[in-house]
């Protein structure tokens, strides 16, 4: 069963990188989307810097959104999601492992990709080290929770910005503890504050990579039968 | 399997259908389109609910469910275009608990040996098909549900493939194909839909 569940990864990571699209897509996106404010916003360090953190969450977030609504749909189009169910991976152990894949393709190099943004929006140089661990703790919560909105709207041609509309909501938490983690009245790693927001955002990861795969498997089986 | 009835979109499309298989039998489903032959091969493969009646696998592997037993071989394709033809294989293998050496003999069975290397996304309709079916070869499972398996073959790939079921009934497997083609089976069966006549 664990060798499936690595085939199953493997294949996917091996498709998204020969694809492309994925993650670089998301990424040139947070890119893009972070370099258009301090256009929109006017070059003021000072209101930058406060702004930076909420800035760089929720950009991200529509980054990972961008490229959520394929989690499912190519292999329910072309057949292979009826495939995977009759191997003897639980669909809970295939959702586990797509969204895994959406987060080592697509998370991973967007948090990668935010200290180099948090620069173009003069973020404190404190609040980089929080501000990362945050991403790195909250990303596999937008891939695991997203994974619900994935496989309730699999079936629906163009159903992305459905599955958008349906999981926005569900990222307020992250959105809300990473930010409060990297603000600059939290005081980082030291602060009574920051430390309280990581374990919150902590806690949301942690229910996510339960009732992701959960949920996802159920709204699959709804979809496939 | 007994007594079985399928309902799609609200709509009943065939209500107590029984019969029962063997090992080592066929059986060839027929009947106008819409009779409900993919949907009978999808309830068979536990991809469709089953709305009333049973679907029971004797002498199986009692901890997998009969559709862990099957192979589906659909009108969908379920190839990525982007992976070789012996990445594909391979991982079906790995995925359905093989091992991922040793795709080749089902490469070889279906005539795709020398292809193993090319990217899905360069074959013909006719060699997608035929890889679809390797899976058959690449996994040993006992009961192979094929719809329409020799779309877009050419009379030697549908010989081939006669050959492979042949050789699968042989060794006690068990075959549910839709088809509009005689394929010459022996142990063959055919239940018609939508008539409701069995011979």
């Amino acid at each position: 069963m664990m060798r499936a569940f690595l085939a199953l990864l493997a294949r996917d990571l091996r498709l998204a990188v020969r694809l492309g699209g994925g993650g670089g897509m998301a990424v040139f996106f947070f890119l893009i989307v972070i370099s258009l404010l301090p256009l929109g916003i006017g070059p003021d360090r000072a209101l930058l810097a406060k702004v930076a953190p909420g800035m760089l969450w929720v950009a991200l977030l529509l980054a990972a959104l961008l490229t959520l609504d394929r989690l499912f749909q190519a292999d329910y189009e072309d057949g292979s999601l009826d495939l995977l169910t009759m191997g003897a991976l639980p669909l809970e152990l295939i959702v586990v492992a797509k969204a895994l894949g959406h987060w080592l393709t697509t998370g991973l190099p967007l948090v990668v990709a935010a200290p180099l943004l948090g620069v173009l929006l003069n973020l404190p140089g404190e609040a980089y080290p929080p501000m990362m661990a945050a991403m790195l703790i909250g990303t596999p919560a937008l891939s695991f929770l997203g994974a619900i909105g994935a496989a309730l709207t699999v079936g629906i041609r163009r159903g992305g910005l459905l599955a958008s509309l349906l999981v926005l909501p569900f990222y307020i938490p992250v959105l809300i503890f990473g930010v409060g983690a990297a603000d600059a009245t939290a005081g980082g790693f030291s602060g009574e504050a920051g430390r309280q927001s990581l374990a919150l955002l902590g806690a949301v990861a942690l229910a996510s990579l339960v009732l992701g795969p959960l949920g996802g498997a159920a709204a699959l089986r709804a979809n496939l039968r | 399997m007994r007594d079985l009835a399928c309902e799609r979109g609200g709509r009943l499309v065939y209500d107590g259908l029984s019969f029962s298989l063997k090992g080592g039998e066929a059986l060839v489903l027929t009947g106008p389109n819409g009779a409900g032959k993919s949907s009978l091969l999808r309830q068979l493969a536990g991809l469709l609910d089953v709305v009333r009646g049973e679907i029971a696998l004797e002498g199986g592997d009692p901890e997998r469910t009969p559709g862990e037993q099957a192979h589906y071989v659909g009108h969908l394709d379920a190839l990525k275009p982007s992976m070789s033809v012996a990445e594909t294989i391979a991982f079906w293998r790995v995925f359905f608990g093989s091992i991922p050496q040793g795709a080749e003999t089902a490469l070889e069975a279906l005539g795709l040996l020398h292809l193993a290397d090319l990217p899905v996304a360069y074959l013909s309709a006719g060699q997608r098909r035929r890889l679809s079916l390797a899976r058959l070869i690449a996994v040993p499972r006992p009961i192979w549900l094929l719809d329409e398996p020799t779309v877009a073959l050419d009379a030697a790939s549908v010989a081939r493939l006669v050959r492979l079921m042949k050789g699968h009934l042989g060794q006690g497997g068990m075959i549910v194909a839709a088809t509009h083609l005689d394929l010459g089976l022996e142990n063959e069966k055919t239940l018609r839909l939508g008539a409701e006549v069995v011979a």
